[in-house]
């Protein structure tokens, strides 16, 4: 019998009980993981650790939790508990903290995986951008970094506006660089199509590739504001390396109104794409009503920064055991 | 037939494309953090061998298609069609040329080969890897010269034509790897 493994070959199943990752790999995670926890602790920032399961998960139409019957969901992201604690007076944390999504497995996603999520009081967007930068030349070494707003990308990608173009522009260019197998998408499909299939891999070529000011349909948990042509843009960054998404973070939603607004319109369209109702999580807006501090907060992939430093070419070659995938069993 | 949505796209899974049987070579599942998942899909049409990627958005299905790989007997060619026999059923099946390409330059009647059948009726046919065939014509061999590595071309008994050594004569048996086309050794008849 032999087993596909998460690197793509096949492995003996007398082999299958070793590391996915070669050890190496594994001292490598570990240093990172140190001098992560150092900085933190010169600069003051707390780590905490929230609970990886509860009673209700986040609203995200694409982000499938996975439920444990009797206990809850596993959460996607210890967000919202982190904003519990600093509504609570936490002042700055941070958490490495184990999150768990439903459907997403491939080369560089894994059902389970670290997120090293953290929160600066006070920070403006910049600052914390900075910040980024300097987490991740902990682990990549000394890189420039450059900053470049979402809509000047497309601009130079793509030759359209992405905030004020019309669907049918957005499906001609997705179909003129891609084969594809359905042409019916809402507009933020397509942007994120031709984002991660066609600009994604572009970015962050040596340097540290911050991506700023993202449409506002896209703002999640970030507030809006205006671009400096007076667009509405969400208050986002990302951070791209060697084409992979590393980093997401926001000027952080602080107005408890906003957030329900926002809520709602999640189940609406969850409702609308036939996926599964959740259970929103009061607590969390019940902190937000209590008052969320001005603050800035990224979360960034661990798993993924770690394979970037090693330069691996998938989050397996970094995970002590990752889950296979790609093959068909044997027996199917 | 069952359908598959893209989370089960394995490497070697057959399904309907537009209409033509494919199977899946390479899946990579492609996601924005907190965006919509596409899944972009390699996939090699089983009629024409033409490799293509497709981008679906995860999620999405195909129906599987009725393929399945049945070790035949090879019976004999009416000018028209190839028949085959399934050994155990003792039914049989005919192919086209099309269908058989360039596999007709390896089969010799009775032997044992793999057809792929699609709905039930012959889509392609594989020899085994390794068949022993007669030489037809080739120019006459260079007695004991075994060292030079020298090759020339050898017509076979199936209309095939390789290279082999020097030293092989007309009339002599070769194995022969149908994967490569090359020749393997002589086979003492």
């Amino acid at each position: 019998m032999r087993q596909a493994t998460a690197r793509g070959s096949t492995v003996t199943a007398a082999q299958r009980w070793r590391p996915t990752a070669p050890l190496a790999n594994l001292r490598r995670r570990a240093q990172i993981v140190g001098a992560i926890r150092a900085y933190f602790a010169a600069q003051g920032v707390l780590e905490v650790e929230t609970p990886q399961i509860g009673s209700a998960t986040v609203s995200d139409p694409h982000l499938n939790s996975l439920y444990v019957a009797g206990y809850g969901y596993l959460q996607t992201s210890p967000e919202y508990a982190m904003k519990r604690l600093l509504a609570a007076g936490s002042g700055s944390i941070y958490q490495l903290a184990r999150v768990f999504r439903a459907d997403e497995h491939g080369r560089r996603h894994q059902p389970e995986f670290t997120l090293l999520e953290w929160y600066r009081l006070g920070y403006s967007l910049e600052r914390l951008i900075d910040e980024v930068g300097s987490i991740a030349r902990l682990a990549l070494g000394d890189l420039p970094s450059e900053r470049q707003r979402y809509r000047d990308l497309f601009q130079r990608y793509l030759g359209l506006d992405p905030l004020r173009c019309e669907l049918g522009a957005l499906r001609s260019a997705a179909a003129e660089h891609l084969d594809l197998a359905f042409d019916d998408a809402d507009r933020d499909t397509w942007l994120e199509l031709l984002m991660s299939a066609v600009i994604e891999p572009q970015l962050g070529r040596n340097v540290l590739s911050f991506v700023v000011d993202y449409p506002p349909s896209q703002a999640a948990l970030a507030r809006l504001r205006r671009d400096a042509d007076g667009e509405l843009v969400a208050a986002r960054f990302e951070l791209y390396f060697a084409g992979v998404e590393l980093a997401n973070g926001y000027h952080e939603l602080a107005d408890a109104d906003e957030q329900r607004t926002r809520f709602a319109a999640d189940l609406q369209t969850r409702a609308a794409l036939g996926l599964p109702a959740v259970a929103l999580d009061s607590d969390f807006l019940a902190a937000l009503s209590a008052g969320l501090p001005d603050c800035s907060g990224v979360a960034l992939g661990l798993d993924r920064l770690i394979m970037l430093a090693v330069g691996a070419h998938s989050l397996a070659e970094v995970m002590a055991f990752a889950v296979p995938w790609g093959e068909l069993d044997e027996s199917a | 037939m069952a359908s598959y949505s893209t989370n089960e796209f394995k490497s070697g899974l057959k399904v309907m494309l537009d209409g033509e049987p494919c199977t899946i070579l390479e899946n990579e599942f492609v996601k924005p953090g907190k965006g919509q998942a596409f899944n972009r899909v390699k996939l090699r049409n089983l009629k024409t061998n033409r490799v293509s990627e497709k981008t679906f958005k995860s999620g999405d299905s195909l129906e599987g298609a009725d393929i399945v790989d049945r070790e035949m007997q090879y019976l004999y060619n009416d000018g028209e069609f190839f028949h085959f026999m399934e050994p155990d059923s003792f039914e049989q099946h005919q192919a086209s040329s099309t269908t058989v390409g360039d596999a007709a330059l390896w089969l010799r009647e009775q032997d044992m080969c793999m057809v792929m059948l699609f709905n039930g009726a012959p889509l392609a046919v594989t020899p085994p890897n390794f068949v022993d065939l007669e030489i037809v014509e080739t120019e006459p061999g260079v007695r004991g010269d075994t060292a030079t590595g020298g090759t020339k071309p050898a017509r076979l008994s199936t209309g095939a034509v390789a290279k082999v050594p020097l030293f092989v004569n007309q009339g002599e048996i070769i194995r022969c790897d149908t994967r490569t086309g090359e020749y393997v050794s002589r086979v003492k008849g």
